[in-house]
């Protein structure tokens, strides 16, 4: 393909793309994201291919892998295009089924369609199911429509005709005007506004500048930055060239962690295709702009999300954080002023300037402006990526989105944030998700995970697991965090124990008070925050831990025991020869009894115990009972019901 | 070079633009609290037992002394019960470490600090990086290094350079404020120092 020179060539070229595609034949989106790759996608691909070469069917239609729509639960997810039928939990031996029905006959496989759970109503399309109904998908709406590997698919869909806008019909200062208007703050944590980032940089006296993407996403749970990096990395690339031209930068840089290994093939391979496009290199669409793209690969470390040691790390140095009180859009990388957006806030770049900063400021609360993507996970029916005006409620997108949770459970809590964030009651469920109305609930917008808890969750737990995670990634540099991590993860791990001292809790909070206060960068000024949210809305919890050593959760190990009920147990021996341990004693009708001494709380035994008797209790905070009486133990109910 | 003004604990304090608020204290001879500082290497940020609070405009927050710069019309404040409980809670930390550490020790008696507050660690570093940054910025050795991150991190020095290197110098020794250092040191000649002689033999 030759280079596009100017931005008419782009729209031309366009149209040859579009004019070689009939819009009325068949196409078969297959999800080929990480999460449908491990249910199955690339057989399913696969089979698809195999089964329209079988039938001659090739030249008609057309077949692809392309980036994550979201639902993941569901995967694999394959859409028809253009009646977008969609299919989920597809395996390879539907696919001559829906060759035949759907490809040659226009009919639908309701049994592979959707099916909402509270009313069985079948969804054919994709737009009438309950989990994308309520969303608003600006920014992943392309990842399905898309061969994440092909840069005429994203041309098609209108891409790069932002860039071509900026740099046919704007000035760079119209473009930093337009995403200051925007008021587009930082997907990646903090929510500083991007357009005042920019400007800085812009302003700062030293000519050469930086723009960098920051793709390291380590949240777990998290993984909204990877499906558009895999997905649709263009949309990426786009936006990242246009702030360059925006800030007056000739040189960016996509700092991918090593974990995304189809994401540095993705990006790469896109930078490749702008370059031979003439949308990235020298004279970009004959504007005179010239910018240049690196790749760089993490080494694994969650503190190299933090920008500045990111861009240590981005020089060639152990990544950690620099004490200066500088700003790095001012003197980042190399000391040079870098603009550091995270993946999603880049993504947005093209839409506000092809559809307008009044366009973009339409959508949200008055502080929160746009959609927001979160990974909607844990104990949720509907895990996946989700995508929301800015503004929607917590209960909204888990329930009317995520489906509520599953197996009739109780909602507990929901951990926004990444673990600097926070847990989030039952009675916030009203709270607007927006960077100022999270921070105000003690937890945080980041970069949008959302791990929803039930009542069989821990909050103390639930604290300890994300200290750990934290002690595991700091740095070690700075004694707030290092040391202060270490003691908080001691002391939470002893009160999930049993080995809760009174002066904990006290503790804990002038530890997190150290950390939040003194800390040299937000790993650890964040590093409290799980615990701080969970001790202000969870504090019973930890005081039933630590005083009377029970965990109202039955979660906590080494405070619960497995208690067979006698007048519940009907002798059926399934816990008896599951159990691992070899803790339980009993025989044909007879109540079975747990040896407390070589019980491991494994657990099997209250998994298996049929739900009919469900005679298999966990207790906590109070003495196991003692054993029922060896002449007592012979089942008789049983024959008596039979009399009856 | 421009002459900055500004306040340290109610007395006015002149200094030069590019100072930190330590250098400027220490020229007015105000005393703040360091472990990780020394005047020949670059501001490190690492113990943040030099936290001070400084008021801009109204706004108050705390920052390390030893990185922040100089700026016009501030006001700083060395001492408050915040940034007193935050250094005792440093030093009480890092003396699940270094027990006896005379500077920990001293600083321990000043704020209160309990040397027990905290379960004790077998490693008594408290990653202060003197060695390692002095071998770098001064010495221009890189003999000793830090290792590994987070709870798991540690000086170590590389065997090559060190048994080459360290014999004839040292400089780093008298920097370490746990002896921390002289340990590490004994052990990486015991376990990799080539052996020419029987002196090792007979000192051990």
């Amino acid at each position: 393909m030759a280079r596009v020179n100017t931005p008419e060539e782009l729209n031309t070229f366009r149209q040859e793309i579009l004019s070689k595609r009939d819009p009325n034949n068949p196409v078969v989106s297959i999800c080929a994201g990480a999460g449908c790759v491990a249910s199955g996608a690339d057989e399913v691909i696969k089979a698809f291919e195999e089964e329209i070469e079988k039938q001659g069917l090739g030249a008609k239609v057309d077949t692809k892998g392309t980036g994550c729509p979201g639902f993941c639960e569901q995967g694999p997810i394959v859409v028809i295009y253009p009646e977008e039928i969609c299919y989920i939990q597809v395996k390879a031996e539907d696919v001559p089924e829906i060759i035949e029905k759907t490809i040659l006959n226009n009919e639908v496989v309701e049994r592979l369609c959707f099916k909402n759970p509270g009313t069985g109503e079948v969804a054919i399309h994709e737009s009438d199911i309950s989990f994308y109904k309520a969303q608003q998908r600006t920014v992943l709406c392309n990842n399905i429509k898309i061969d994440s590997k092909s840069i005429d698919d994203y041309i098609a869909l209108g891409g790069y005709s932002a860039l071509a806008k900026a740099l046919g019909e704007m000035s760079d200062v119209d473009v930093l005007e337009e995403v200051k208007k925007s008021n587009l703050r930082g997907r990646g944590g903090a929510g500083f506004p991007a357009g005042r980032k920019w400007e800085g940089s812009r302003n700062a006296p030293e000519p050469i500048k930086y723009v960098i993407v920051n793709a390291d996403e380590g949240d777990p749970g998290a993984f909204m930055d990877r499906a558009l990096l895999e997905g649709n990395p263009h949309s990426i690339l786009e936006g990242l060239i246009i702030g360059g031209y925006a800030i007056a930068s000739h040189e960016g840089y996509f700092y991918v962690r090593q974990e995304y290994p189809l994401a540095v093939i993705n990006i790469n391979l896109a930078i490749k295709q702008a370059q031979e496009y003439g949308l990235l290199g020298e004279n970009i669409l004959g504007s005179g702009f010239d910018f240049k793209v690196y790749v760089h690969q993490g080494a694994g470390a969650f503190v190299c999300g933090e920008s500045t040691a990111l861009m240590t790390s981005l020089e060639g140095r152990a990544g950690e954080p620099r004490p200066k009180y500088t700003r790095s859009n001012i003197k980042g990388l190399w000391n040079r002023p870098s603009v550091l957006n995270n993946v999603e806030t880049w993504a947005n770049v093209p839409l506000i300037v092809n559809k307008g900063a009044d366009w973009f400021t339409s959508i949200g609360t008055e502080s929160s402006k746009g959609t927001k993507i979160f990974s909607l996970v844990g104990k949720i029916n509907n895990t996946g990526l989700v995508e929301v005006p800015m503004g929607t409620t917590l209960h909204d997108i888990i329930y009317n989105i995520g489906g509520g949770i599953p197996d009739g459970k109780k909602f507990k809590a929901v951990q926004t944030g990444g673990p600097s964030g926070g847990c989030i009651p039952e009675d916030l469920l009203n709270l607007e998700v927006g960077f100022d109305e999270l921070t105000k609930a003690g937890s945080m917008m980041g970069s949008g995970g959302m791990i929803v808890l039930d009542e069989d969750t821990c909050m103390v737990d639930v604290a300890r697991y994300f200290i750990e995670f934290l002690t595991d990634e700091s740095c070690g540099k700075c004694v707030p965090c290092r040391e202060g991590l270490r003691q908080m993860h001691r002391i939470l791990t002893n009160i999930t124990k049993g080995k809760g001292k009174q002066g904990d809790i006290e503790t804990l909070e002038e530890l997190a008070e150290t950390a939040v206060e003194a800390s040299l960068c937000a790993l650890g000024k964040g590093a409290a925050a799980p615990l701080l949210s969970t001790l202000k809305y969870f504090r019973d919890e930890y005081e039933a831990h630590i005083n009377e050593k029970r965990c109202p959760a039955l979660a906590c190990k080494e405070l619960i025991s497995f208690y067979i009920d006698p007048d519940k147990c009907q002798g059926c021996g399934m816990c008896r020869k599951q159990c691992p341990a070899d803790a339980i004693d009993g025989d044909k009708k007879l109540i079975h009894i747990i040896d407390q001494d070589k019980c491991t709380k494994c657990g099997t035994c209250f998994e298996v115990c049929p739900s009919k008797f469900s005679s298999v209790t966990k207790l906590s905070g109070v003495p196991v009972p003692e054993a029922i009486a060896e002449d007592k133990r012979t089942i008789v109910k049983k024959a008596k019901a039979k009399g009856k | 070079m421009s002459d900055i003004q500004f306040e340290i604990d109610g007395q006015k304090v002149k200094a030069s633009k590019g100072m930190t608020l330590l250098d400027a204290a220490k020229e007015a001879g105000i005393y703040i609290p360091t472990l990780c500082h020394h005047e020949k290497l670059e501001p490190f940020g690492g113990c943040r037992v030099c936290i001070v609070e400084v008021e801009d405009r109204g706004w108050t927050k705390l920052v390390v002394s030893c990185v922040y710069p100089v700026q016009n019309d501030i006001i700083v404040r060395t001492r408050s019960e915040k940034i007193d409980r935050i250094r005792k809670t440093i030093i009480e930390l890092l003396m699940a470490h270094a027990p006896d550490a005379p500077a920990l020790v001293k600083l321990a008696k000043e704020y209160g600090a309990d040397r027990d507050r905290y379960e004790r660690d077998a490693s008594f570093c408290i990653h202060c990086g003197l060695c390692v940054r002095y071998c770098h910025e001064v010495a221009k050795k890189d003999a000793i290094g830090f290792v590994d991150r987070g709870i798991n991190k540690e000086i170590s020095f590389i065997p090559e350079i060190a048994a080459k290197e360290c014999p004839s110098c040292k400089e780093c020794f008298p920097l370490c404020p746990t002896s921390y250092l002289q340990a590490a040191y004994v052990l990486v000649d015991g376990l990799s120092f080539p052996k020419s002689s029987s002196k090792h033999v007979a000192e051990g």
